[in-house]
C-alpha cells in the first residue's frame, strides 16, 4: 500500500491528509484520464487532469449531503509542456509550483526549498533536495522503510523508487 | 434511392511532401435534379486541419457545425489546436455514438501533425477509421476516384504537382459519375500557406455549359493566404 500513486503513465500524485479520501480522488482521476484517452487517443495534459480533479473537489464543497475532501494533493507530471507540478486543495483551487511542500512542518519546508531550489537542477539533485527537506521535520530515523519517492524524467514515465534506490539516495545524504 | 446517394458528392484527400490537398465537387443535387453548384463540403477546422464531408447535405452541415463547435471548445479549454489524430478520433466517437440512428456522412480528414507530417483518413458513417499514407476518397464517385488516384498518385509530391494531380483525379472521376461534378474546390495546405482553388471541369467532368462557366471567370481562381 503506497502513498504515492500514478494517475497515468506520465502523471503521479501524492496526498497530505485523509488516506481514504485520496483513494476516491485517485480512482476518479484515473477514470477521467482514461476517458480523455478514449476520446482523443492522446495522453491527457497535466493541466487538464488537474483541472478536472479540482472540479470534483469543488463539487463536494457545494453539493448537499457531502463534505469536502480531507486531502491536499501534489500532482507531478511530464507532458508536451515539460515537467509540471501542481497542488490541489480541498476547496478545489489549484496552483502551479516549481517546488512545494505540504502537511506537517510545511512552513519550514517551504523556506528550506526557497533557499535550496534552483531552476537548472538535475533529477538526482532534486531527489537529494527533497530528501533533505523531508528530513528537516522528520521524527525519528529516516530510512527507505518510512519514506516514498516518486520521480518522472524525460522518459515521461512516472514511477516510485524501490527501497534499494531510496537507500542509495539516503546514503548520499548522510 | 438511399440517402447516401441523395445529394451526390466526390471527396478526395492526398498527401504530398509536408503538405496535403483535400478536394471536393461543388454540386448539390436532389436525386437527379441539380439544386446548387457552389455547395461547400470541405471545411477548415484550424490552420492545419481540414475536414471534408460526403453524403447527405443536411448531415454535412450539421456535422460541420458540431465539429467546429467541439474544436472551439477544445481550443478554449486546452489553449492549443487539436492534432489531426485526436480530431479523427473524436469524429469517430461522435459518429459511433449515433450508431442506432447514424449521420449519413462519410468524413475525409486531412491535416498536418507533429513536425508538419501530413495525416489523412476517412471513415464510414459509423466511425470506422481508414488510415492511409497516400490518398483517401469518399462520396458517390468514390469508385472512380480510387481508380484515378491509384493511377495518378506519386509519393512525396511537391505542392504544385500535388495540386495538379488532385485536380486531374477529381475531374476524371466526376466525369464518370452522374451525381457529382459541376466544378471542384481544392484546398492545398502547406506549413506556410493555404491555396484555395476552384476547378472548372468544363466538358470533361461537368454538364455541357463550359462557355457560361468560362465567361464568369471560372478558370482556376487562386487565393494565397499567408499563415499568421
Amino acid at each position: 500500500v503506497q502513498k504515492i500513486q500514478s494517475l497515468t503513465t506520465n502523471i503521479g500524485v501524492v496526498y497530505s491528509g485523509m488516506g481514504p479520501d485520496s483513494r476516491v480522488l485517485v480512482r476518479k482521476s484515473r477514470k477521467q484520464a482514461q476517458q480523455y484517452y478514449g476520446l482523443y487517443k492522446e495522453p491527457i495534459p497535466v493541466t487538464q487532469l488537474v483541472r478536472e480533479t479540482a472540479a470534483v473537489m469543488q463539487e463536494f464543497t457545494q453539493s448537499g449531503g457531502v463534505r469536502p475532501f480531507g486531502v491536499s494533493l501534489l500532482v507531478a507530471g511530464y507532458d508536451d509542456n515539460g515537467p509540471q507540478l501542481y497542488q490541489v486543495d480541498p476547496s478545489g483551487s489549484y496552483f502551479s509550483w516549481k517546488a512545494s511542500a505540504m502537511g506537517k512542518n510545511v512552513s519550514n519546508a517551504k523556506t528550506f526549498l526557497e533557499k535550496r531550489y534552483t531552476d537548472d537542477m538535475e533529477l538526482d539533485d532534486a531527489v537529494h533536495t527533497a530528501i533533505l527537506t523531508l528530513k528537516e521535520g522528520f521524527e525519528g530515523q529516516i530510512s527507505s522503510k518510512n519514506i516514498e519517492i516518486g520521480i518522472i524524467g524525460t522518459d515521461k514515465i512516472f514511477r516510485v523508487l524501490t527501497p534499494a534506490e531510496v537507500d542509495d539516495y539516503l546514503a548520499e545524504v548522510e | 434511392m438511399s440517402f447516401v446517394q441523395y445529394n451526390g458528392s466526390a471527396l478526395v484527400a492526398m498527401t504530398g511532401k509536408n503538405c496535403f490537398a483535400v478536394a471536393s465537387n461543388r454540386h448539390l443535387g436532389v436525386q437527379h435534379q441539380t439544386v446548387a453548384t457552389d455547395f461547400q463540403r470541405v471545411f477548415k477546422i484550424h490552420e492545419k486541419l481540414y475536414i471534408g464531408l460526403a453524403g447527405s447535405a443536411s448531415d454535412v452541415q450539421t456535422l460541420h457545425e458540431l465539429l467546429d463547435n467541439r474544436h472551439k471548445f477544445y481550443q478554449l479549454q486546452q489553449e492549443r489546436d487539436m492534432k489531426p489524430e485526436a480530431f479523427a478520433n473524436i469524429v469517430s466517437q461522435i459518429l459511433y455514438k449515433k450508431k442506432s440512428a447514424p449521420y449519413v456522412c462519410q468524413p475525409v480528414i486531412a491535416g498536418l501533425g507533429d513536425d508538419d507530417k501530413p495525416f489523412i483518413c476517412t471513415m464510414d458513417s459509423f466511425g470506422a477509421k481508414k488510415l492511409a499514407k497516400d490518398f483517401v476518397v469518399a462520396g458517390t464517385a468514390s469508385k472512380s476516384l480510387y481508380g484515378a488516384c491509384e493511377a495518378m498518385y506519386k509519393s512525396d509530391m511537391e505542392p504544385d504537382e500535388l495540386l495538379e494531380t488532385v485536380s486531374q483525379a477529381l475531374q476524371a472521376s466526376v466525369g464518370r459519375d452522374c451525381l457529382s461534378g459541376w466544378s471542384g474546390l481544392v484546398f492545398l495546405v502547406t506549413p506556410t500557406e493555404v491555396r484555395e482553388t476552384i476547378l472548372n471541369f468544363g466538358a470533361g467532368g461537368g454538364p455541357a455549359a463550359p462557355v457560361a462557366l468560362a465567361a464568369s471567370g471560372g478558370a482556376a481562381a487562386k487565393k494565397k493566404k499567408e499563415e499568421a
